[in-house]
């Protein structure tokens, strides 16, 4: 049976989508099989960030309301054989599908695939508890703002009152300049502050919007450092142990004991 | 002034970073509190039974909360003693 790993934040906007989608092409590139599911329905994003947008005939809603089955809701990724997408619905809000169904649908997608990796929207509400009801395991992306990780501290709470243990973090947006100058909080203040594992560090990379304007994930990219950087989250969360590379601490001590494969 | 100067010229504490450290430290012991609110209920429960050992006190008037001051957070307790309890043993 496939894992089933929600990425989530509470803010807005510090890149659940960005991060789904790389996690998603980069297990894909090592042959897994993946599933990608857009929970953020009402504001469907997932399918533009991986390029599918021309490609959608049903949506999540369909699936769970039993127009189609989940099979033809699939849209299958030209470039990746093993990368999927399951998109959300634009037209409808956050309530047309139940927590219940969410687990069910997550059920059978790790009936079928290796990893099934959830996107989901912004704030607390039933969005949230929706992306959270099939999974087994929690990303929760911050970056460097107080805003962030305060909500990132929420989450992390909601996170362990629905049993979801063990969350491990991102952090995205990452300034090394900042950092050094004092100016920016340091991986090592963001882990003091919300004690849980560290999972990766994603710099601010330029590629990133790059790639995502032509509908590519920056993973695919050899040379960029927001790619290498997903790439070693992507190795981390199939369990290997993978050092921070400066490039992710930006030369500065940072605690390696902290830092945890994700099984 | 002098306050201010030594502010300005001591990098160390002034760097934006701490300082949204400091707030982050400060605002996320509200929230992890008001996250539980039982917490203070149990608190509360606990100390009853540990002051108790040593004192009668009023229960129904014991106040437990968290307060904000400048630049930290305090648990002020505010526990009404009716009487000493005569026979504890000073350790
Ligand atoms: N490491 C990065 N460097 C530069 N830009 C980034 C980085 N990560 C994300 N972005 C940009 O930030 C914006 C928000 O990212 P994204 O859509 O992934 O966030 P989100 O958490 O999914 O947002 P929402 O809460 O609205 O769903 C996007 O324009 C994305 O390209
Ligand atoms: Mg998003």
């Amino acid at each position: 049976m496939g894992e089933v790993i929600v990425v989530t934040s509470g803010k807005g906007g510090v890149g659940k989508t960005t991060t789904t989608a790389n996690l998603g092409t980069g297990l894909a590139q090592l042959g897994y099989k993946v599933a990608l599911v857009d929970a953020d329905i009402g504001l469907r994003n997932l399918d533009v960030v991986l390029g599918l947008e021309n490609r959608i005939v049903y949506d999540i809603t369909d699936v769970t309301g039993g127009h189609c089955r989940l099979r033809q809701a699939l849209i299958k990724d030209k470039r990746y054989e093993g990368l999927f997408l399951l998109p959300a619905a634009q037209t409808k809000d956050k309530t047309a599908v139940s927590p219940d169904q969410m687990k069910a649908l997550c059920e059978d997608l790790s009936q079928e695939f290796d990893y099934v990796i959830i996107d989901c929207p912004a704030g607390i509400e039933q969005g949230f508890r929706n992306a959270i009801a099939g999974a087994h395991r929690a990303i929760v992306v911050t970056t460097p703002e107080v805003s962030a990780v305060r909500d990132a501290d929420r989450i992390i709470g909601l996170l362990e009152a629905a049993e979801l243990r063990d969350p491990k973090l991102i952090i995205n947006r990452v300034r090394h300049k900042m950092v050094a100058a004092g100016d920016m909080m340091s991986i090592d203040d963001i882990i003091d502050i919300l004690a849980v594992d560290l999972l990766g560090v994603v710099p601010e990379d330029e590629m990133v919007i790059i790639t995502t304007n032509r509908g590519e994930a920056v993973i695919q990219d050899d040379r960029s450092r927001s790619g290498m950087a997903f790439r070693n989250i992507v190795r981390r969360i199939t369990g290997e142990q993978v050092p921070l590379l400066p490039l992710e601490e930006g030369g500065l001590f940072s605690k390696l004991r902290r830092l945890m494969g994700f099984k | 002034m002098l306050d201010f100067i030594t502010r300005i010229f001591n990098r160390e504490s002034t760097a934006s970073k701490n300082i949204a450290k400091e707030r982050l430290r400060l605002v996320l012991v509200h929230d992890r509190a008001s996250v539980s609110p039982q917490l203070l209920q149990t608190l509360k429960e606990d100390l009853i039974r540990v002051i108790s050992n040593y004192m009668v006190i009023d229960e129904e008037a014991l106040e437990v909360n968290l307060e904000n001051s400048e630049n930290q957070v305090a648990l002020i307790a505010n526990i009404p003693i009716k009487s000493m309890k005569r026979n504890v043993n000073a350790v």
